[in-house]
């Protein structure tokens, strides 16, 4: 590594030229961002130029702009000059040498969740994924079946490489580089992510992710995900997973754009359970992530479903821009906050078109010191005669020591607009508590049950094999917040 | 079964219950009546585990055992059950799933087999036939836009699924219509055993024309005052509470 550093500075001296960078055998770029450095992921990576170029101008911009604030957030300053932003595919050596050395909290999270020791390991970054994890076969039976229907599934790298057509005409399209601060450092400097294509007509026949959820993890702080669904195809697209990942990097910041064409319908969930931090919140992860999908074409469908139990930090609002007639936005969240983690999140529906219909159901639990806020935004543009939207807040308070918080933004353009928004706030009953106790379930089981119960219809519309683990999280993630 | 000798409890701060002394043993089926806010409800609470309460002084042995020291679900794994007067609402969790978690926590500490969905349907069909249950209501969310009658009647059902061995039914009887409460009364004399026991709260001798009760007691201002056999209820229901106090303070004056 000092190698690389020292070569990189003394590079950096140097008028700087693409193509200067092809034999550098560094494993990790040195701390600090530059023009430089972003050549050198790119060329790292094998990329084209014309995506270098993508990313120096978004980079570029990303300079012209300011750190967003929010009032209901607060953490340290990022110093962006010390972070890393590119590191080769994990081996082993670079985290801890065993599970002895790792959080046992955590270990006895994954002991709570049944996961096998191996998935253990790797979870803990104690090992690389290919140093136990075989799946590369069960990977490639799974590829060759999607690819005999024409379905593109395949790290974005990848994707650069074998269908660079595809990535160039919708990188950005959704999520514009200059879309907001983290969306531009991420499309300055993402190292990779997934991509998906599915073709007209296809059925994707499988739950996206499922078996590969392990592998993706190394994929880095500044991820990029990209789905398309062209003419009535149909893609549902799980990311993340239950157990909790611990990560040297402390900002994570990735970017995730789905296109739905002309009855075309994506389906997302999200499982994000990173590393929350211990109980003061020290050494957790701040989740910084820009979600969007535009419905292009008419009748078509995004749906996000998320559950947010981990990060110290997490702000995200995966959004729908409704710009074809009668297209369909749905957001359905639970969102998790204990001890010190702070959560504000939400959605963006942008109806354009004609008839189109958004429908948001949010679950903001709060126990220990936390913060949940839902924040949303409904916008109802000129054209969108028709346009309606259901809106659903319920917020759940565990202890008196949480915040929950509401900021709905309602925006109608147009008369024929309805848009209907119902918030609750309960406090979680010491009677329902004692009540469920009394038929013999411990006080940890009943809250569990309780808050599974609260988030219902989220829970609902997660895939079932998500659904199951996501309701185990819901408990451990609220062990302690009572008596 | 179960023996409370000189319980004292309080709630922020007020006493409630003052020097409480009550003996069930196994087999038996005990009626407590009392005027409201003697402390009935509060008694069945203590018992099960509420932790709203501080007790302040005395013992609730079950099986010889001190079982203050114990958690409401220890209470409730080691087979004590209470019907509750307002039983709670809990959206978004299916009766059936619920029940069968609590059954399955219960059987293990009992050290059973925990049962399959499959099994535990079949086992809840036939209780929620002895109750009479309609097998719509175990679908639904716990008491979610139950009727008064019809949570009662849950209660019962729950305690016909998890077999305890001492239950205290509070006010069990009050919103069941006439039906109702024949029903529900069937169905506890076929949960009767000998070695369980039941201790039912009511205000009215109705009940216990359909459950016989082996001891009467009348509890007022937080102490069991008087105890009899049925005809005491009967005698009670004539002539009011006024009277057990009459006794009560005619006594306290023959000591002083
Ligand atoms: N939080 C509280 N603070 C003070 N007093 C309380 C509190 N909760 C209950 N009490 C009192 O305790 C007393 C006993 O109440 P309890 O519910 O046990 O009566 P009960 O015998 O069950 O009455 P009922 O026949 O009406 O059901 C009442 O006077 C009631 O007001
Ligand atoms: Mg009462």
């Amino acid at each position: 590594m000092t190698t690389a550093t020292k070569t990189i500075e003394e590079l950096a001296e140097q008028k700087y030229k693409y193509g200067f960078y092809t034999d550098i055998e560094a494993d990790k770029a040195p701390p600090g961002l530059n023009e430089e450095i972003i050549a050198f992921i790119s060329h790292k990576k094998g990329e084209p130029d014309w995506l270098l170029e993508w990313r120096l101008k978004a980079y570029r911009h990303w300079l012209t702009m300011e750190e967003p604030k929010w009032p209901k957030v607060q953490y340290e300053p990022v110093d962006y000059q010390k972070i890393s932003y590119y590191s080769a595919p994990k081996k082993k050596g670079d985290g801890p040498q065993s599970l002895d050395e790792v959080d046992p909290k955590l270990l006895e999270t994954y002991a709570k969740l049944g996961i096998p020791l191996n998935e253990q390991k790797i979870l803990a970054g104690v090992v690389a994924v290919d140093a136990v994890f075989d799946s590369v076969s069960v990977a490639t039976t799974f590829k060759d079946k999607l690819k005999e229907m024409g379905v593109i599934f395949c790290s974005f790298s990848e994707a650069v490489k074998e269908h660079p057509e595809l990535v160039r005409q919708y990188l950005g399209s959704v999520v514009p580089p200059t879309d907001n601060y983290f969306a531009a450092l991420n499309s300055a400097v993402f190292t990779d992510g997934s991509f998906v294509f599915v073709p007209k007509g296809v059925r994707c026949p499988m739950e996206l992710s499922t078996y590969f959820r392990i592998n993706e993890m190394n994929t880095g702080q500044f991820e990029r995900t990209l789905i398309v669904a062209e003419e009535g195809a149909y893609v549902s697209y799980l990311e993340g997973c239950t157990a909790p990942m611990r990560d040297e990097n402390q900002l994570h910041a990735a970017v995730v754009e789905l296109v739905a064409l002309e009855r075309g319908t994506i389906k997302y969930s999200t499982v994000q359970n990173w590393y929350p931090g211990d109980e003061e919140g020290r050494g957790g992860i701040f989740n910084f992530v820009t979600k969007r999908g535009i419905c292009k074409g008419d009748d078509s469908k995004i749906s996000w479903t998320q559950v947010e139990t981990g990060s110290a930090i997490t702000w995200k609002y995966p959004s729908v821009i409704l710009r074809g007639d009668r297209s369909v936005g749905e957001f359905y969240s639970v969102a998790v906050t204990n001890n010190r983690q702070q959560a504000d999140t939400g959605t963006k529906m942008i109806h354009i078109g004609k008839d189109t219909r958004s429908n948001i159901v949010s679950k903001g639990i709060s126990a220990g010191r936390s913060n949940n806020s839902y924040r949303g935004l409904v916008q109802v543009n000129k054209g969108a005669t028709n346009a309606r939207n259901y809106t659903q807040c319920d917020s759940m308070l565990i202890g008196n020591r949480c915040g929950a918080h509401t900021f709905p933004y309602i925006d109608v353009r147009n008369d024929t607009g309805r848009v209907e928004h119902e918030a609750t706030t309960t406090k979680i009953g010491e009677d329902q508590i004692f009540y469920l106790q009394t038929r013999g379930l411990s006080e940890e089981d009943a809250v569990s049950m309780i808050v599974n119960g609260f988030c219902r219809e989220v829970l609902a519309e997660l895939p079932m094999e998500f659904a199951v683990e996501a309701q185990k999280l819901l408990g451990i993630s609220l062990e302690g917040s009572v008596g | 079964m179960l023996e409370i000798r000189n319980l004292r409890a309080t709630i922020e701060g007020n006493e409630i219950l003052h020097g409480l002394n009550l003996t069930v043993k196994a087999g038996e089926v005990h009626a407590i009546m009392g005027p409201n806010g003697s402390g009935k409800s509060t008694l069945a609470r203590v018992i099960a585990g509420s932790e709203d309460y501080e007790v302040t002084g005395g013992e609730v042995l079950f099986d010889g055992e001190n079982i203050l020291e114990l958690e409401a679900d220890e209470r409730a794994r080691r087979g004590i059950f209470m019907a509750f007067q307002y039983p709670v609402e809990i959206p978004g969790v299916g009766n059936t799933y619920f029940l069968r978690q609590a059954l399955n926590a219960v059987r293990k500490e009992r050290g059973l087999d925990e049962l399959s969905g499959k099994e535990f349907l079949e086992l809840a069909r036939e209780k929620a036939r002895l109750v009479e249950l309609p097998e719509e209501l175990m679908k639904r969310s716990v008491n979610v836009g139950f009727s008064g009658g019809e949570k009662k009647r849950n209660e019962i059902f729950q305690m016909a699924v998890l077999e305890p061995r001492f239950s205290i039914l509070d006010e069990t009887d009050s919103g069941l219509d006439i039906d109702a409460l024949r029903v529900v009364a069937s169905g506890v004399n076929k949960l009767r055993g000998a070695d369980r026991a039941i201790v039912v709260v009511t205000h009215y001798q109705r009940l216990l024309q359909h459950i016989v009760p082996d001891v009467v007691h009348v509890l007022v201002d937080g102490r069991i005052v008087k105890t009899g056999d049925k005809d005491l209820a009967e005698h009670l229901e004539e002539v009011g509470y006024a009277w057990v106090d009459g006794e009560l303070k005619a006594a306290q004056a023959a000591q002083a």
